[in-house]
């Protein structure tokens, strides 16, 4: 059981880590690069001499920094080997409780997990470039742990819960966390261009779906081979 | 023993590799989205950023 589960996470970890972190490069990490222009102040947007907010667009692509580049890539393998351990974590308890995991339900499992961890704290809390003011640290963080545990919580409810209760039980709790609102600032203090802001986000949650999905279908299939 | 209880043991015993993988997962994660440290907070910056954890 504990090789299952550390191997099949091990290596949904490393390849879901290393797709991550291309997709990244190629889409992401070139806007976050362009947003810390506005960051440092080498271009400023909200500030025309005629009171029209302009400025140009275009980033500077990866630039040479091949060593920041280096640990986002061990971030990524981090990050994701961690979510896949606790992702594999649940097929074993699924598999208590019953229920098969076939490569084809790991990819629903990695959706699940995508909305869990990305899209639902998303709502409260979108993706950020650097440079964006909000509000304090550790008040995010906690209400971004909520969401991912209610959220998480609520959609085991929906895929195993019998019954009506269970799915009343499961709205309430993937509501929950919006309802009682994430922390936000009273003042906007946006220095980048809304198109890159937008851009920055969607891209995010492009990037981390198709990761996720790659997250389950893979530690499915290395859980189901190993599975007698 | 009785049936009963083995099948007690054996359901515990795989229990602790369960959690202790989910545990293992959860302290990836928080060095990877929320660990303070600076060192550690420069290294993850753009992957932070990327994964949208609550940062700076």
């Amino acid at each position: 059981m504990t090789r299952q589960i550390f191997a099949s996470a091990l290596f949904a970890g490393l390849a879901a880590g290393v797709l991550a972190a291309l997709l990244q490069f190629a889409f992401v990490v070139p806007l976050l690069l362009e947003g810390e222009l506005f960051e440092t102040g080498a271009r400023v947007h909200f500030a025309g001499a005629d009171g029209v907010p302009q400025s140009v667009a275009g980033g500077v692509g990866l630039s040479a920094e091949l060593g920041r580049h280096l640990g986002t890539l061990a971030m990524n393998l981090i990050a994701y080997t961690g979510f896949a351990l606790v992702l594999v974590a649940g097929f074993a308890l699924a598999q208590r409780a019953g229920h098969r995991v076939t490569p084809r339900s790991g990819l629903v499992w990695g959706l699940a997990g995508f909305v869990a961890v990305q899209l639902a704290p998303a709502a409260g809390l979108p993706p950020e470039l650097p440079g964006t003011t909000a509000t304090d640290l550790g008040l995010r963080q906690g209400w971004w742990a909520l969401c991912v545990a209610t959220t998480a919580a609520g959609l085991g409810l929906i895929a195993f819960g019998r019954g009506a209760l269970a799915l009343a039980g499961a709205v309430v709790l993937i509501l929950l966390p919006h309802v009682v609102g994430a922390p936000h600032l009273d003042t906007y203090f946006g220095i980048a261009p809304p198109e890159l802001s937008a851009l920055f986000a969607t891209r995010s949650l492009a990037v981390a779906a198709a990761s996720w999905v790659v997250l389950g279908l893979v530690a499915a299939t290395f859980w189901s081979r190993e599975t007698p | 023993m009785t049936t009963h209880t083995i099948a007690q043991a054996q359901s515990d015993s795989g229990l602790l590799p369960i959690a202790f993988a989910a545990l293992t997962g959860l302290f990836l994660v928080f060095a990877a989205g929320f660990s303070h440290a600076s060192a550690m907070h420069d290294v993850a910056h753009d992957q932070r950023h990327a994964i949208a954890f609550p940062c700076h």
